[in-house]
């Protein structure tokens, strides 16, 4: 059974159709690249599945079981806070809680949502700091890191809860080039260990190697979904054709 | 020898301008707090009747407020109010309160959804994210705007003479109708020391508070 499966999404910002039945599986495991043009939904599905934004209809089943079906809007603060934990997701902007350290950064959630003794919770968030290399950087504030490294930071602490999927939108888009290298490292790990991850990106080689699956958006709907050697290197849709040739244009 | 009695009285007098100054502080702050959730509140009409309220209170004297907490209750409801000191706190606080959402307000409003948003994807209920996350970088970003309203109630607090709370002013003048004039400068002494302690301390805050950006 898939882990996620999403039926005919759609989502309006008054009478723009932003997403116009989006419906699509993921493995566990697995992970999937969602590319296309700004405007085209990346972020909207994404913010979709984190509960952010509220669907208008359509299904969101992980397991099987429908944890959303047309709308949030009669779900309870309660159902809402549950359905988010099983996703994390890294913003494009790293949205770190600047008053404090790495450390708490990491253990705050977690703390807050009594996930474990202050011990257990330190020293699960000290392994996952380890893991994304900033281990001398524990006591450092955002405002005293790269922007590199405060996007590891925010991989840190969106794992720190074990989310069944982790999101990110757009993890590199706001960094400069010679850092997005480290950030995209780290999500490369996480595959080798077999997280389910969905990542909206602009890095094209990233996804052709990192992906097991790719989706391409275009005006709200997917215009194509495959492997990354069917997306990349045998497009069928127009767009994707068109999309992939300025993407991949050498300068 | 007079000028150790003059400053006995006026340290008397005084005395009540620190007693205003505090209460009001000690009540305005926390009542702010829920006027500014009033005023964003998700439900229309709350919202709106707040912002009328704060634009009352913000559109007329704090003097005239002093008139009306004092005479009104005994004029419309036969009820006189005999303390002075208390008709002169409710209106403070009232007053203050509403200016203090307004700064709360702005400092909510400044900051970024994205940190709304990272504490809800972490599964954080509203008021762990608000007293958690947001508070401490409202704190940070209203203390500049908060320390000039502090400053300017400590001053007001002389206003309360208005309906003869026997503040330093008032102290003052008993010695201006018997024709000694300088007490009522030397009280300006008075608020300068005290704002000048005050201005020590918003500078050691904002100094405390500036180990992270946001």
């Amino acid at each position: 059974m898939a882990l996620l499966e999403v039926k005919n999404l759609k989502k309006s910002f008054g009478k723009t159709e932003v997403l116009k039945g989006i419906s699509f599986s993921l493995q566990k495991g697995e992970v999937l690249a969602i590319i296309g043009s700004s405007g085209s939904g990346k972020t909207t599905l994404l913010r979709c599945l984190n509960f952010l934004e509220a669907h208008d209809s359509g299904e969101i089943l992980l397991s099987g079981k429908a944890i959303s079906h047309g709308g949030n809007e009669s779900l309870t603060d309660e159902q809402l806070r549950n359905n988010r934990l099983h996703f994390g997701l890294v913003f494009q902007n790293f949205n770190l809680f600047p008053q404090y350290n790495v450390l708490e950064n990491v253990t705050l959630a977690p703390s807050l949502l009594k996930r474990g003794s202050d011990e257990e919770i330190k020293q699960t968030a000290l392994e996952l700091i380890n893991k994304v290399g900033l281990e001398e950087k524990i006591n450092s504030y955002p405002c005293e890191l790269s922007g590199g490294q405060q996007q590891r930071v925010a991989i840190a602490r969106a794992l720190a809860l074990h989310p069944d999927i982790l999101c990110f939108d757009e993890p590199t888009s706001a960094l400069d080039p010679e850092l997005t290298g480290e950030v995209l490292k780290v999500i490369k790990g996480l595959k080798s260990e077999d997280s389910t991850m969905i990542v909206v990106t602009h890095e094209m080689e990233f996804a052709k190697n990192v992906a097991d699956k790719v989706i391409f958006m275009a005006d709200g709907v997917i215009a194509e979904m495959g492997t990354p050697e069917e997306v990349f290197d045998n497009p069928q849709n127009e767009k994707t054709k068109a999309f992939l040739q300025k993407s991949l244009e050498s300068f | 020898m007079i000028f150790a009695t003059v400053t006995k009285e006026l340290l008397i007098g005084f005395l009540d301008n620190c007693q205003i100054f505090a209460l009001t502080l000690l009540m305005a702050i926390p009542l702010g707090l829920i006027i500014t959730f009033g005023s964003m509140s998700k439900f229309k009409p709350l919202a709106f009747i707040t912002k009328v309220f704060v634009w009352i209170i913000r559109g007329t004297p704090l003097m005239l407020q002093l008139f009306v907490v004092f005479y009104v209750p005994g004029l419309v409801f036969g009820i006189p109010m005999r303390n002075r000191m208390a008709a002169a706190l409710i209106a403070f606080v009232i007053n203050y309160a509403c200016y203090f959402s307004e700064i709360y307000r702005g400092g909510i409003e400044g900051i970024s959804k994205g940190q709304f948003e990272a504490g809800q994807v972490l599964g954080l209920s509203k008021s762990q994210i608000f007293f958690k996350i947001v508070l401490l970088q409202v704190i940070k970003r209203i203390v500049p705007p908060m320390s000039n309203e502090i400053i300017t109630l400590v001053k007001d607090t002389s206003l309360a003479r208005v309906i003869a709370v026997a503040e330093i002013l008032m102290a003052a003048e008993e010695f201006a109708v018997k024709g000694i004039i300088w007490p009522l400068f030397y009280t300006g002494v008075f608020f300068l020391l005290f704002n000048g302690i005050l201005t020590l301390l918003f500078g050691y805050i904002e100094k405390k508070l500036n180990y992270f950006r946001s």
